[in-house]
């Protein structure tokens, strides 16, 4: 793989990914109407709650959240595009625009980040293209009395996960991130998409790929431990591996560590604000986040560090000031053992 | 060697398996593979993937590090059968663990296989069989999927037969897959191809030399690549001879992994330890292997015969262990369950020692000990743990009164087990083999039997301070008595882990239905092999919190599973169900009267007459051996110890036929009936004069497809409307008197081998009298078929006219119909079986139920039914709503 100007960034400092989408979504009080904009004020069936709908109905709500990250010092945000495949749109009957909304989300972010590269010259900015696993999973039954159904399959995802990533890199996203992998055949599935658009365009968008450990078993949703995981994906050169979601930044901190000790990629973290309350919310202040991160950076198990659910441009900002003062891991100091 | 340095090879199930320099030979399973192996095969083409599953199981439990899965086989679609197993084995964490090998000749199989399958896998296999592009085509397709892969020495003119071929054809594979498509070369294996030797024919003759020379020259000349192989194919010729095949799959493989081969396909039981074999043996073997006598093959035939000839003796010279140490004296017989010599030998043990209580907690500990560890590693099997057992506490009873005049005190167990079959079960099979499994692994068990009430229980786990309790119940009701149990001891406060076990017993109903009664661990335990862990991660204390969350997070999250995909059934109403019942044109039907009519009474039979009608499959799934008779006998795995256990019960079987160590007894009657609604009427004769009592029925309220029926069993006979009179009949046999006197015997001889197993062998009479008795009916007491002619296995196939339901089985789950079965066949007072206040038959060995003669009766499971259903048939029965709510509570849809 080419050497690209990420990478040097990466090795000289830590880079900071954006905070949640959806809780900034949340500030704004958006109603029925405010999602289908005038487009879509006939669509048949109701579209609130579609957050990644907004890119194409409410743009400039999506701009400000990109730029209140890149504000408070992240390098790398994501697009708005966590469930545009037309598997995720499909709860909306919106499959046929699964590439318009990643073309346009892409484009926005990218437009955002370009306003930042202007000003801040010395600290380029990246666009990285969210691809979420969808809401189902390939090797594993939703029945349990029939556990050799699945509800998707491997072809069914590759499908999807084209239309997607070809409307990513179309649009301009720097990064492609496979994130909250929770069954790894859906994110081999991504892959092998990624490899196929790759080669058709000619492209060669760095990848970054992000699992999720479900619960303090320490393995992912589908079962497999943090090696078994990344053995499963170790076929395809990477720009880094990670965990995000589920977890609060102090209980993935042992599993990010597993992850930094086995691979010569670069590590990523994006934790959320810790563990939901009874309510489903996340009260994790960005003080009390930061000291956690904080562990991360003296241990030196991180290149790449943000955060997931719960977390707010301030976390971000916390979290990316802090990062100033330590060096990043050097990945390849794994090879000298 | 060479001088780079090796690249591992990683795969991935749901756990890592890296090989590398320092691993060990890596074993691959190879049952999975239809053409290897004839039972899987079967299991596959009958659909019956539930046991295909077990085989996997097995395999891994057995040490496999990866499984081949291979279904190549003209008669099955290939590619659905791949996707179907894989996925289901994928929901089997013991299985997932471990990378799976997809083998198969076929592309579209493979490429089946690499798309449900999350972890790193490996393909098996391609080639330049069909040309470059093909090869490189496969090859980028596995990349991209992520796999490993066997590349086979084979080319467009055919296999590699000679070391130059085998080196050409692996040297041009390696370069076309790292400069052409850059496939990572540590994930390269090599299959050079293993092919008989000693074939007589010439060219064969460096078979085995050139495989070792080839993989000496990859492992040297192609960085990174491994060497894999499958090796029973080397002793070919000599099928028929284990002893030689065994020897020659030893030595092969000593020399093959000197020459740097790292995994393979090997059949565990046709391998024999290499120091192991005898040296004359070896000798010829390795002659011919490394092909260094003109006349090898001549000379190994020949010593071959001689061996055929005298391996009848063999047997006797066993002997020989008896002239080692005390101590390997000692553990031999522990491991091998020989019991003639283990008190003369402890004996010797008790002058040599100190005190005699070192007698038990040196030498026979550490005996046991190596027992434990070969039944978890998978390669001793239950009924040769149950026998090591019997062993270990003969030896302690020698020593007891030794012990006691010392008053030296007690022997350290790792823990306290208190073991229970809970009120109103009576079925001890299973607990008691869960009993010894623990006792052989040094816990200390506290047995307090069948039928154990809920105080008792608490009031014994908290007087003996036990560290674990162990629930088990065969009965449906008895669910509810376990939730009760656990339920009461958090209501004390009383913090003992709960394991649930027999046969009715799940995961889903322990996970839904009990752990979340307590705050305490509840753990499901479905065999014997997996206690020994479960009770070890429960009394580390270091382990134990993080093992009892990790086990209610999992349960949690199954509950949660469970609960969401109930809602999803759909039922019909009652009535709607009611609409749609089997059809039968009872216009057409007429209905054929019995030859007799009224109830009989069989007050002692020839146990010998039953002997035909025995079903031994599951006889062998009570030891744990798992496998259908009478191929279980042959299988490669457990076959062997199968075979032992099959003399030893043939053995006693014939005893208890001659000193009739138990009495078979028979009530059954025949009566005129007619279908009323969902109930069925028993009436005194044919003008329905009066009364006797009546059956009442449930109905399947799931809604089916297909225009497929809601049946009921009173489908099956002729509605009163219909102006037909029609028949049935009921049963209850039992084989169980007698029974409990001799297995008691045995236990206070310390053999509880011999207890389990006259246990188990009644039963075996009990269904065998069933399946009798239902054959005389058919044939001499209602005749409604002449001779039928049908060999044991299709009746055991029920591929007979009508059928036998029986009370608390799936068609009928309602246990209460027992009571009516009792009252109107009077069989408490006729022959003596009670019904315990569960409504479990005692003594346990005992059948009863129902004869349908319907040609188009048949067998079904009535499932979950709707709160209407029971509110019906409460009003039919003539009890409380809620005691028909206690009964019914297993089949009751959430």
């Amino acid at each position: 793989m080419p050497k690209l100007e990420i990478h040097s960034a990466l090795e000289k400092r830590i880079l900071v990914l954006d905070g949640a989408m959806g809780t900034m979504i949340q500030q704004h009080p958006l109603e029925e109407a405010d999602f289908r904009s005038t487009r879509f004020k006939d669509h048949p069936c109701p579209l609130k709650g579609n957050n990644d709908l907004l890119s194409l109905t409410q743009p400039e709500i999506i701009k400000s959240i990109h730029r209140a990250y890149f504000d408070s010092g992240a390098d790398i945000v994501e697009t708005n595009t966590f469930s545009s495949t037309s598997i995720g749109m499909a709860d909306y009957q919106m499959e046929s625009l699964a590439y318009e909304l990643n073309f346009e989300s892409a484009k926005i972010a990218k437009e955002v980040a370009e306003e930042y590269r202007d000003k801040t010259p010395d600290q380029p900015r990246y666009v990285a293209g969210s691809i979420g696993p969808t809401n189902r999973t390939a090797s594993m039954s939703p029945d349990v009395n029939d556990p050799g159904f699945r509800a998707v399959t491997f072809d069914e995802l590759v499908t999807a996960y084209k239309e997607q990533v070809e409307g990513l890199i179309d649009g301009g996203a720097d990064l492609l991130l496979v994130e909250t992998i929770f069954d790894t055949l859906n994110a081999k599935a991504a892959l092998f998409a990624i490899e196929e658009i790759r080669a058709k365009k000619s492209a060669s968008t760095p990848i970054m790929i992000s699992g999720t450990i479900t619960d303090a078993s320490g393995r992912t949703l589908s079962g497999q431990t943090v090696d078994a995981f990344r053995i499963s994906l170790s076929h395809i050169p990477v720009l880094s591996i990670g965990f995000n979601c589920a977890l609060g930044a102090d209980q993935l901190l042992p599993y990010v560590k597993r992850l930094s000790k086995q691979s010569d990629h670069f590590i990523s973290a994006h934790p959320n604000a810790g563990l939901p309350n009874a309510f489903g919310e996340y009260d994790q202040t960005p003080e009390q986040m930061r000291d956690l991160i904080e562990d991360y950076l003296k241990q030196d198990v991180v290149n790449i560090i943000g955060g997931c659910c719960g977390t707010t441009p301030e976390h971000i900002r916390l979290i990316a000031e802090l990062a100033k003062k330590y060096s990043p891991r050097n990945p390849k100091a794994l090879l000298n053992d | 060697m060479t001088d780079f340095k090796k690249k591992p090879l990683r795969l991935s199930g749901l756990e890592p398996l890296v090989i590398d320099e320092q691993t060990n030979f890596v074993n691959i399973g190879e049952r999975t593979n239809v053409t290897g192996s004839r039972k899987f095969l079967r299991l596959i083409e009958n659909q019956q993937y539930d046991e295909a599953i077990e085989i996997a199981r097995e395999q891994v439990l057995g040490g496999a590090q990866i499984i081949d899965v291979n279904m190549d086989e003209g008669m099955i679609d290939g590619a659905v059968a791949m996707t179907t197993f894989l996925n289901l084995i994928a929901a089997e964490p013991d299985i997932a663990r471990v990378p799976v090998m997809i083998d198969s000749s076929k592309w579209e199989i493979i490429e089946a296989g690499l798309k449900v399958v999350q972890g790193k896998c490996v393909v098996n296999s391609i080639s330049l069989k069909e040309g470059e592009a093909n090869f490189l085509a496969h090859a980028a397709t596995i990349k991209k999927f992520g796999a490993a892969v066997i590349v086979m020495a084979f080319d467009e003119e055919g296999q590699a037969d000679n070391l130059d071929r085998r080196i050409a054809i692996c040297k041009r594979s390696y370069n076309l897959l790292i400069n052409q498509i850059d496939f990572a070369p540590e994930d390269i294996i090599f299959d050079p191809n293993i092919f008989p030797v000693a074939t007589g024919m010439e060219e064969h003759r460096k078979n085995a030399l050139d495989f070792f020379n080839a993989t000496k020259w990859i492992r040297a000349n192609l960085p990174h690549a491994r060497v894999s192989g499958g090796v029973s194919n080397v002793s070919f010729s000599f099928r028929g001879n284990n002893t030689v095949r065994e020897a020659m799959h030893a030595s092969f493989l000593y020399h093959a992994i000197k020459n740097g081969m790292n995994m393979g396909i090997v059949n565990p039981t046709l391998l024999e330890v290499y120091d192991e074999v005898p040296k004359e043996l070896m000798e010829y073997v390795e002659d011919v292997l490394l092909d260094r006598k003109e006349d090898a093959t001549e000379r190994l035939l020949e010593y071959a015969e001689q061996l055929a000839s005298t391996s009848k003796t063999r047997k006797k010279q066993d002997d020989s262990w008896r002239k080692e140490s005390l101590e390997s004296r000692i553990s031999h017989a522990l491991i091998k369950g020989i019991d003639s010599y283990i008190e003369a030998d402890t004996e010797e043990a008790r002058l040599k020692a100190n005190e005699p209580i070192e007698v038990i907690e040196g030498p026979l500990m550490d005996g046991m000990n190596i027992v434990g560890d070969l039944f978890g590693e998978g390669k001793m099997f239950l009924p040769q743990v149950v026998k090591s057992a019997r062993v270990m506490k003969k030896a302690v009873a020698y020593l007891q009164p030794f012990i006691e005049a010392q008053k030296s005190g007690d022997k350290q167990h790792a823990g306290k087990v208190l073991m229970a079959t809970v009120k109103g079960d009576v079925h001890d099979i299973g607990k008691n083999i869960v009993s010894v499994v623990l006792a052989c692994n040094n816990y200390e068990i506290i047995d307090l039997g069948v039928m154990v009430p809920p105080e008792v229980i608490i009031q014994r786990a908290v007087e003996e301070q036990v560290d674990v309790i162990g629930l088990s119940g065969l009965i449906t009701p008895s669910l509810d008595e376990m939730v009760y149990v656990t339920k009461e001891l958090n209501r004390l406060n009383i913090d003992i882990p709960v394991l649930i076990g027999g046969a009715t017993t799940s995961k889903a109903h322990t996970a839904v239905k009990i752990a979340p009664v307590s705050k305490s661990a509840v753990i499901h335990v479905n065999d014997a092999s997996r206690a020994v862990g479960v009770v070890s991660n429960l009394l580390q204390k270091d382990k134990k919190e993080a093992y009892t969350l990790k086990i209610r997070e999992d349960y949690e999250a199954f509950k949660a599973k469970f609960m969401s995909r109930g809602s999803e059934k759909e039922y019909l109403s009652y009535s709607q169900a009611q609409q749609n019942p089997f059809p039968i044109d009872w216009d057409e039907f007429n209905p054929q009267r019995p030859k007799t009519l009224g109830t009989q009474t069989i007050k002692s039979l020839d146990l010998e007459l039953l002997l035909p009608f025995f079903d031994w499959t599951p006889f062998f799934r009570s030891w744990d051996l798992h496998g259908k008779y009478p191929d279980l006998l042959e299988d490669e795995v457990v076959g062997e110890q199968a075979k032992v256990l099959y003399q030893d019960a043939q053995t006693m079987l014939h005893q208890m036929i001659e000193e009739q160590w138990v009495t078979a007894k028979a009530r059954f009657g025949l009566f005129p009936v007619n279908a009323v609604g969902d109930d069925i009427e028993i009436y005194s004769d044919e003008n329905r004069s009066k009364t006797l009592g009546q059956w009442i029925t449930l109905r399947q309220q799931l809604k089916k497809t297909k225009a497929q029926p809601n049946i009921a069993l009173a489908d099956f006979i002729a509605p009163k409307a219909s102006g037909k009179i029609d028949y049935m009949g009921a049963f209850c046999v039992t084989t169980g008197f007698g029974t409990e006197e001799k297995a008691k015997a045995f236990e206070e001889a310390n053999d509880d081998y011999s207890s389990i197993m006259v246990k188990a062998l009644s039963d075996r009479f009990a269904e065998a009298f069933a399946e009798y008795l239902h054959h005389q009916i058919r044939t001499e007491h209602w005749a409604y078929v002449s001779e039928e002619g049908l060999s044991n296995e299709e009746l055991i196939q029920e591929k007979y006219q009508g059928i036998r339901p029986a009370p608390g089985y799936p068609a009928c789950p309602d246990h209460l119909e027992k009571k009516t079965l009792w009252k109107l066949l009077e069989v408490k007072e006729t022959i003596g079986v009670s019904l315990t206040e569960s409504l479990a038959m005692w003594p346990a060995s005992s059948v009863s139920g129902y004869y349908f003669a319907h040609p188009q009766s048949r067998y079904f499971g009535l499932g979950k039914i709707k709160e209407d259903q029971l509110v019906d048939y409460s009003k039919r029965r003539g009890i409380a709503l809620e005691e028909a709510r206690k009964w019914l509570n297993p089949n009751l849809a959430e």
